[in-house]
């Protein structure tokens, strides 16, 4: 027999051998020869953390009680790695992309960055590892007790609590040392998956030693093997079809979503091809460790006393033929399946309760500053060894709360059902894109108290944590509330009674919640880039730090700051950081002070954007591409209120012009008016002063010329005032500065007024007036005065320039819709066409001044005057003569 | 003397009052009143002196004054330009165009007549 502390001295030994194993494998990382270990076959033997103690012992103990049943531990995994290579493809690229540390980490990616889901999981990792853990400190502690029970030296029989708190402390010890020694930027153990991969080899090559022991020495070769399996009572197992469906999809989700699984499966994976080594091994693997579990647990029934454990076989047969050396290997082999399951979960759980609660509660305790400092890293390597500590006393409290007691089978199914409860929430998060963190809560939190009700809480049995009465009969007597009855489904196995509610309920409120919802803009971002991420990651290898990216970085920023910047600028880090040339490497620094740079030119969020596309470390956030949305939208909002102002600027700059071409044109006329004035005052003046120099120089005149003279002065000064008078009335009506002093009146009476002011009453002067006097009542309300003005001005120039031998005016007048239309026709021979576009043009006189007698304003005033009486005067081409129309408006012609 | 002094102006009195006061001093004084056939009448007249508008009903002085310079004959003529438009640029115009005198109305008569009898010389 071999003594209990030499065993222990093995176990020390093997321990040590292991740390060696791993810290050589962690040096060879830390100087980048670390092909070799991160081979598929590493990868894949890592994956060996599947296999527990309860794999390892359990599994004979499952053949011995249930038959092949155990089978569907081995068959879920396989299916996974075999048919949904794929999906596990997927959640390694996502694993890679996102930087995912834990399946919590995932979770709460996945539904926005959700603290609240990271916590949940965390949660519910914790507790579905627990009785895990208390399952390897159990076969740890009875593989020991196996050993001290035949112990001849005095150590039995042993104190079986002390020793499983002995075998907590010394694995927490253990995965201490292992899995926090240092804090590994990307989570990565090289040293511990290393380790684990030996520890894998070690397991299957103790399992198989036993097994082929058993076969061929205990049976005598496969004959003798397959005749005591025939004559053996697993033979007549009842084979139930639904447990079996049932346990094969558990233990193939417990493959995604346990949290060791989720290690070495996506955290710890160097590279993603080696899953398609990994999904032909990993199987081969498992076939190899169950292919002698029935022949051992044959043999183990018939060898073995009735009543001993059938957990303990694997020991127990070769301890009992005397094979002691291969009893030691077998330990070895449970030894090293627990304990690679331990620190691996550890280490897992570890993550998550520091990253999802111990992490963000020290950081709200702490003052913004700690965050900067270097605190954080020995917060965090902190908190995990406290974390690991903490769950394994969680497995310690659980082994002794539940008195050990349970086949360590069952414990391990409790667990695979609580963590699969993370599965719909997983799988509907990439590949559905409409899943929402509210449902994903919903589930997981129905899932969870259905989980813990009805299976985990009743699992530390009767007057447990549930009393006997509650189990029997239900809480309040309520029976379909019964843990193991829920609904009314008595009779139904425990485990799938609650797998099956606690799935099916968490399923349903998954969905209905996702959908009776909508994710919010973060949650539609990440679950793009979940869901599709084969779209939006190029590979799985780790980011390329190098002049590839620099350069892109460099082309991107010339665009951005013009080459001569971005180069200055790239040269200058370059140097600073002891390169030659343009290209320095990206750190963060740098690329923190390159953001900084861009920002000026395109705005922060854009900026990062651009960097974090190129650089890929970030992915692009919804706020960042949220904040570049907005910035765009400010930019368009510019820009078009750019173009709205440079198109008022050329609106002002045409409305300028134009009114400097009317200045100029004013300008113009304004001189040339100047002139005419000049001139017109000039040459009355010219003779006035002729004349009266004439009169004064004394000469003797004639009393005729003497006469003469003097009216041609009287005239010529009268002449000048009334030029005068016209070019003030002028200027007022051109300024609209006249006061119309409106009042009733008749249009024959103005009429009349006019044609007397003439002198032309009937027959008193040349010109004979035509008129229609019985048309001509109409009422008027309107400046008389301005009017008959008007009509004197018409009337005076048909006197001066009628040039018919008898001289007639007609005068016409008529209401019309619009209002009074008066018609001054005469009968000379008119005014040439092409004058007649200037006559109401100031000093536009057509012919002989004399004639006419005054400056030519007298049309222009007119024309002014009817315009300020909202009418107008206009010539009338083609009656004969010289022909001037005069319009009213209806508001000037008072209603009859 | 009889010399003969050609007036070509528009304005009736303006016309009257000149031709009272070069009478009187024993001026011959022909006039025309219209731009038009205003240089033929130079031509034809071949005055001492011409005294010219420019303000003229179809032909200003000033085309006229130009005429009178082209014309080899009455290229050297003696020409005393009036005007009422008072601004310099009319008598910038008017030297630039070959007046020889530039008067502007109103004028004073003693002026007129001393500058017509130093326009046609002893």
């Amino acid at each position: 027999m071999i003594p209990f502390n030499i065993l222990v001295a093995v176990c020390v030994v093997y321990v040590a051998g292991l740390f060696l194993v791993a810290f050589v494998a962690e040096r060879r990382a830390a100087n980048g020869r670390s092909s070799w270990l991160r081979s598929p076959l590493v990868y894949t033997l890592s994956l060996s953390v599947y296999c527990t103690a309860w794999t390892f012992y359990g599994a004979v103990g499952y053949a011995a009680r249930s038959g092949l049943e155990f089978l569907t531990i081995y068959l879920g995994p396989t299916l996974v790695l075999v048919g949904w290579w794929w999906a596990l493809r997927k959640l390694v690229r996502i694993g890679k992309t996102q930087r995912i540390t834990s399946v919590a980490d995932l979770i709460s990616s996945r539904y926005g960055k959700s603290n609240t889901l990271g916590v949940i999981v965390t949660l519910l990792a914790v507790v579905g590892t627990t009785p895990y853990i208390a399952l390897q400190l159990q076969s740890v502690t009875l593989s020991f007790s196996v050993f001290a029970e035949s112990d001849t030296l005095g150590w039995a029989p042993m104190d079986l609590n002390a020793t499983s708190l002995w075998v907590a402390a010394g694995l927490a010890l253990f995965t201490v040392l292992f899995g926090t020694r240092n804090l590994d930027a990307n989570e990565q153990h090289h040293g511990v998956v290393t380790a684990i991969a030996v520890e894998a080899v070690v397991k299957l090559v103790a399992l198989l030693a036993v097994g082929i022991f058993v076969v061929w020495g205990v049976a005598g070769g496969v004959e003798g093997m397959m005749d005591r399996i025939a004559s053996s009572p697993l033979a007549q197992t009842r084979f139930a079809g639904g447990r079996w469906a049932g346990l094969t999809f558990l233990s193939a989700a417990a493959v995604l979503t346990l949290p060791r699984m989720f290690q070495v499966l996506v955290v710890e994976n160097a590279d993603e091809r080696h899953l398609a080594t990994a999904s032909w091994a990993f199987p081969l693997y498992l076939f190899l460790m169950s292919l002698f579990v029935v022949p051992i647990a044959v043999v183990g029934l018939a060898s073995q006393p009735a009543g001993a454990n059938p957990d303990l076989f694997v020991l127990t047969v070769p301890l009992s033929l005397g094979q002691e050396g291969l009893a030691t290997l077998a330990f070895l082999g449970g030894f090293s399946s627990a304990t690679s399951m331990v620190i691996v979960a550890a280490i897992a759980l570890s993550t998550m309760v520091s990253n999802h609660i111990v992490m963000p509660l020290w950081l709200s305790w702490q003052s913004a500053g700690a965050t900067v400092s270097g605190d954080v890293r020995r917060v965090v390597l902190g908190a995990r060894r406290v974390s690991i500590g903490g769950v394994l006393v969680l497995g310690y409290l659980y082994y002794r709360l539940t008195g050990g007691s349970e086949a360590l089978a069952a414990i391990g199914l409790i667990s695979f059902a609580g963590v699969a409860q993370v599965l719909p929430a997983l799988l509907g998060g990439i590949f559905w894109r409409g899943a929402t963190k509210r449902g994903a809560v919903a589930g997981l939190v129905t899932g969870f108290a259905i989980w813990a009700y009805a299976l985990f809480l009743p699992s530390f049995g009767a007057g447990g944590v549930m009393s006997a009465a509650l189990l029997a009969d239900g809480p309040w007597g309520i029976d379909w509330l019964r843990p193991q009855g829920l609904f009314g489904f008595a009779g139904m196995d425990p485990l799938i009674h609650a797998m099956f509610w606690s799935l099916l309920l968490n399923t349903f409120f998954f969905f209905a919640v996702s959908l009776s919802g909508f994710p919010s803009p973060l949650e539609r971002l990440q679950g793009a880039q979940f869901v599709n991420v084969f779209e939006h990651s190029s590979g799985a290898h780790g980011w390329v730090h190098g002049a590839a990216e620099a350069e892109d970085l460099l082309m991107m920023s010339q665009r951005i700051l013009g080459p001569e910047k971005a180069q200055g600028l790239f040269q200058r880090e370059a140097v600073a950081q002891g390169k030659v040339g343009y290209l320095p490497d990206t750190t963060p620094a740098f690329l923190e002070r390159l953001e900084r740079e861009l920002a000026g030119s395109v705005g922060a969020a854009t900026s990062h954007a651009m960097v974090g596309q190129i650089v890929g470390r970030s992915s692009v956030s919804v706020e960042d591409l949220m904040a570049v949305a907005d910035e765009t939208a400010q930019m368009m909002e510019y820009s078009s209120q750019l173009e709205a102002k440079s198109e008022e600027l050329s609106r002002t700059a045409r409305q300028l012009r134009e009114a400097n071409e009317k200045l100029t044109e004013l300008s113009v006329q304004k001189d040339a008016f100047l002139s005419q004035i000049s001139h017109e005052l000039r040459t009355p003046m010219t003779s006035i002063r002729a004349f009266s120099e004439i009169l004064m120089d004394g000469r003797t005149l004639s009393e005729a010329e003497f006469s003469r003279y003097s009216s041609i002065i009287h005239e010529e000064a009268i002449r000048l005032t009334r030029l005068l008078d016209d070019l003030l009335d002028l200027s007022v009506l051109e300024n609209g500065q006249v006061s119309l002093n409106r009042q009733p009146g008749n249009l024959r009476d103005l009429i009349d007024r006019a044609v007397a002011a003439t002198g032309s009453l009937d027959g008193a002067g040349r010109l004979k007036i035509n008129r229609a006097r019985a048309a001509e009542d109409l009422a008027l309300l309107t400046d008389t005065d301005r009017l008959s003005q008007v009509f004197i001005n018409i009337i005076a120039n048909a006197q001066k320039y009628c040039n018919a031998a008898e001289p007639e005016l007609r005068i016409r007048a008529r209401r019309t819709g619009q209002g009074i239309v008066v018609d001054f026709i005469d009968n000379g021979s008119g005014i040439p066409k092409k004058s007649q576009s200037i006559i109401f043009e100031k000093f536009s006189r057509l012919s002989d001044r004399n004639a006419a007698g005054g400056a030519g304003l007298g049309l222009a005033i007119c024309k002014e005057i009817m315009q300020n009486l909202g009418g107008d005067i206009a010539y009338l081409p083609g009656q004969g003569g010289a022909a001037f129309r005069v319009r009213l408006p209806m508001t000037e012609a008072q209603a009859a | 003397m009889g010399r003969d002094v050609l007036l070509i102006e528009d304005e009736p009195n303006i016309i009257e009052a000149i031709r009272f006061v070069l009478s009187r001093d024993g001026w011959n004084v022909q006039t025309h009143s219209d731009g038009r056939g205003a240089y033929d009448r130079v031509v034809d007249l071949r005055p001492d002196v011409v005294i010219l508008d420019v303000m003229l009903p179809e032909r200003s002085g000033f085309d006229i004054l130009r005429d009178i310079r082209a014309g080899k004959e009455t290229a050297a003529l003696p020409v005393l330009v009036l005007t009422a438009k008072g601004q310099s640029k009319d008598r910038e115009m008017a030297e630039s165009l070959g007046a020889s005198r530039f008067m502007t109305k109103p004028f004073s008569n003693n002026e007129v007549l001393a500058t017509v009898r130093d326009l046609a010389g002893p």
